[in-house]
């Protein structure tokens, strides 16, 4: 299970870290979508992986057989703060392609 | 001290904000006094930090009175008073420019200005490493929606470089706070710091793997080279008083690196120790090295007080580098003139205006829906006033010898402090003594070259007729920053001891895990 969310994260982020170079805003936006993908998988995974442990709530049998609740609210808290970044940074990349004409990071178009 | 002040300078602007909003953005003078009061609540506030502070150890507010080890702990010491003190003396400096023309280019202006000085306040006092995180984007959401302030295609264009470079900067950030907490299994600042000394080796990896990457983080938020080519761009095409206030928001990513890297990569870390230290140092002399070049190349006032930007967050960070409290000090001192200089300097880029830009269409329509238009009377433009050439050539005078650090004045005192010590402590030290030399040399050059194109050479520039709200503000500034030349016994040992109290960090994991 480890090995497949590893390769998960790693395809997520590299992809996105090749999107976000590339010249056309929309291709950054989606680039900061999927590594911020990757990132949250990864908090995610911080506290480890493991199938069908329990919440913290009432009595816990034992320590360690409970799932880690520090990096689910951590992952909550940035997924928020991502969502709404994001969405401001789409709003911004809308008025860029009106003001400029075209869609390039730099607003100008260089020889095709 | 009561133990719930360190809180206030959170939750103030918070306030000021939700009230400015509800109060809505046609009612100028309501908004107005709003800011004015919390501003100068905020100055009163960080005072009384910073007297209490001189005499008592680190002061803890613990949110929601749970144990350190669980909840999320705010912590007061002299540093962070130090840091809380000139935000709300640049708050203050710049709320009364806000007021001017520019509350005519769009709306929000002002609960903007006080969500980032929420931001920027939290930042300086949170001992949590996720808190600090949030703390970030609180502010950093402030200032997208500040350099956007006034629209137009160069700040767009600017904004949207300045976001993407953000949002993969807090990307970074997240990955090493999650390594940390991975590795430490704490994300208290004080219990990641007693941990670090008894980390197994698999762990230890883990946690220089994360502390490289908040590194990293922070280097983009301090603009050092390679990472900071966002800021002359951004600074200089947003409106002047907000470029004022971010020339604190560099500063924030110099105190965290500085924070963390005498608390939890301190002498005290035991393998860990002096982590990444040396790269500290020589990513700062190469930053000032950068920003001379850049200085020198400036073609408007702008760029010029941006690059200035870029050559104090270099020296700071190379300072941190050495990790000595005698060259912290020094740091601070410099960073006490500096900062609240800079501002002055992009206050004055708003007030003197160039001729073709005048002639430029508006790109926005007056936001005026009471249609009380006070535009009209606000029209400065055609003014040219003697008067206003002289005060304003004397404030850019003073500017640019606090900044260039000439003898006898403060800038020169504070430079002199950091820049004595740095010979004791190795070459790389000593290269940053040269850097900071030759920076402070290409400075002068630029500064004397814009003076005698602005206000003898060229007719392209305008000065609109001063008004009293924005040039008291500046001359505040520049006159605080001069009363250092004289007065300089009490704050110099005020910073002398907020740099020994940092370097002993033991004091601060006490003052929080007791």
């Amino acid at each position: 299970m480890e090995a497949v969310l590893a390769i998960a994260i790693g395809v997520l982020g590299a992809s996105g870290i090749w999107l976000l170079l590339r010249p056309r805003t929309f291709q950054v936006i989606i680039g900061l979508g999927l590594l911020s993908y990757a990132v949250n998988l990864f908090i995610f995974s911080v506290g480890g992986l493991r199938r069908g442990a329990d919440p913290v709530l009432g009595t816990v049998a034992a320590a360690g057989s409970y799932a880690d609740p520090l990096p689910q609210a951590l992952v909550l808290t940035a997924i928020v703060i991502g969502f709404a970044t994001t969405a401001l940074f789409l709003v911004v990349l809308l008025t860029s392609r009106g003001m400029a004409g075209n869609d390039h990071v730099d607003g100008k178009d260089g020889p095709a | 001290m009561m133990t719930w002040l360190p809180v206030l300078p959170i939750l103030l602007p918070l306030l000021a904000a939700a009230l400015q909003l509800l109060a809505g953005a046609h009612r100028r003078r309501r908004v107005a006094a709003v800011s004015v009061v919390s501003c100068v609540a905020l100055l009163v506030l960080a005072l009384v930090l910073v007297v209490d502070m001189s005499t008592a150890p680190p002061q803890v507010y613990r949110i929601g009175d749970w144990p350190a080890r669980f909840g999320i702990v705010l912590v007061v010491d002299r540093l962070s008073a130090l840091m809380l003190l000139i935000t709300a003396v640049l708050a203050l400096a710049v709320v009364p420019h806000l007021l001017g023309r520019w509350i005519y280019h769009g709306v929000y202006l002002q609960p903007l200005v006080q969500l980032l000085l929420c931001g920027v306040n939290g930042a300086f006092l949170t001992g949590d490493l996720f808190n600090l995180f949030v703390f970030f984007e609180v502010l950093l959401a402030a200032s997208y929606g500040l350099s956007l302030y006034g629209s137009g295609p160069r700040r767009v264009g600017a904004s949207l470089h300045y976001i993407a470079i953000n949002l993969a900067a807090s990307a970074l950030l997240l990955v090493g706070i999650s390594l940390v907490l991975a590795a430490t299994g704490s994300l208290n600042m004080a219990a990641i710091a007693r941990q670090v000394p008894q980390l197994t080796d698999n762990a230890r990896l883990l946690l220089h793997v994360g502390a490289g990457l908040l590194a990293l983080a922070f280097l983009v938020k301090a603009a050092i080279w390679p990472l900071g080519f966002w800021l002359p761009r951004t600074y200089s095409s947003a409106i002047a008083p907000v470029a004022a206030l971010f020339a604190i928001m560099t500063e924030v990513g110099v105190y965290v690196l500085l924070r963390l890297s005498v608390l939890v990569l301190g002498a005290d870390a035991g393998p860990s120790a002096r982590l990444g230290a040396d790269v500290l140092l020589a990513l700062g002399v190469v930053s000032v090295g950068v920003a001379t070049i850049g200085v020198l190349g400036a073609r408007e006032l702008g760029k010029l007080a941006a690059w200035s930007v870029l050559l104090s967050s270099g020296t700071l960070v190379g300072a941190i580098g050495v990790q000595q409290p005698l060259v912290t000090a020094g740091a601070l001192a410099y960073l006490a003139i500096s900062v609240p200089s800079l501002a002055a300097l992009f206050l004055l880029t708003g007030l003197i205006v160039d001729e073709q830009e005048t002639q430029e269409p508006q790109q926005l329509e007056p936001y005026d829906p009471a249609g009380d238009a006070l535009y009209e009377h606000e029209d400065e433009r055609d003014l040219r006033s003697p008067l206003s050439v002289v005060i304003v050539s004397v404030a850019f005078f003073a500017t640019a010898i606090l900044l260039t650090g000439l003898p006898p004045f403060a800038g020169f005192l504070a430079k002199f402090s950091l820049l004595a010590p740095l010979l004791n402590y190795g070459v790389g030290a000593q290269c940053l003594f040269a850097a900071i030399l030759l920076g402070g040399f290409g400075t002068l050059v630029a500064f004397c070259r814009a003076g005698i194109q602005i206000f003898w050479a060229d007719d392209q520039w305008v000065f609109p007729r001063v008004r009293g709200r924005n040039v008291l503000p500046v001359a505040g500034l520049l006159l605080l920053c001069l009363a250092f030349s004289a007065w300089t016994v009490a704050p110099w040992h005020y910073v002398e001891s907020a740099a020994q109290q940092i370097h002993a960090a033991a004091l601060y994991q006490q003052a929080v895990l007791p």
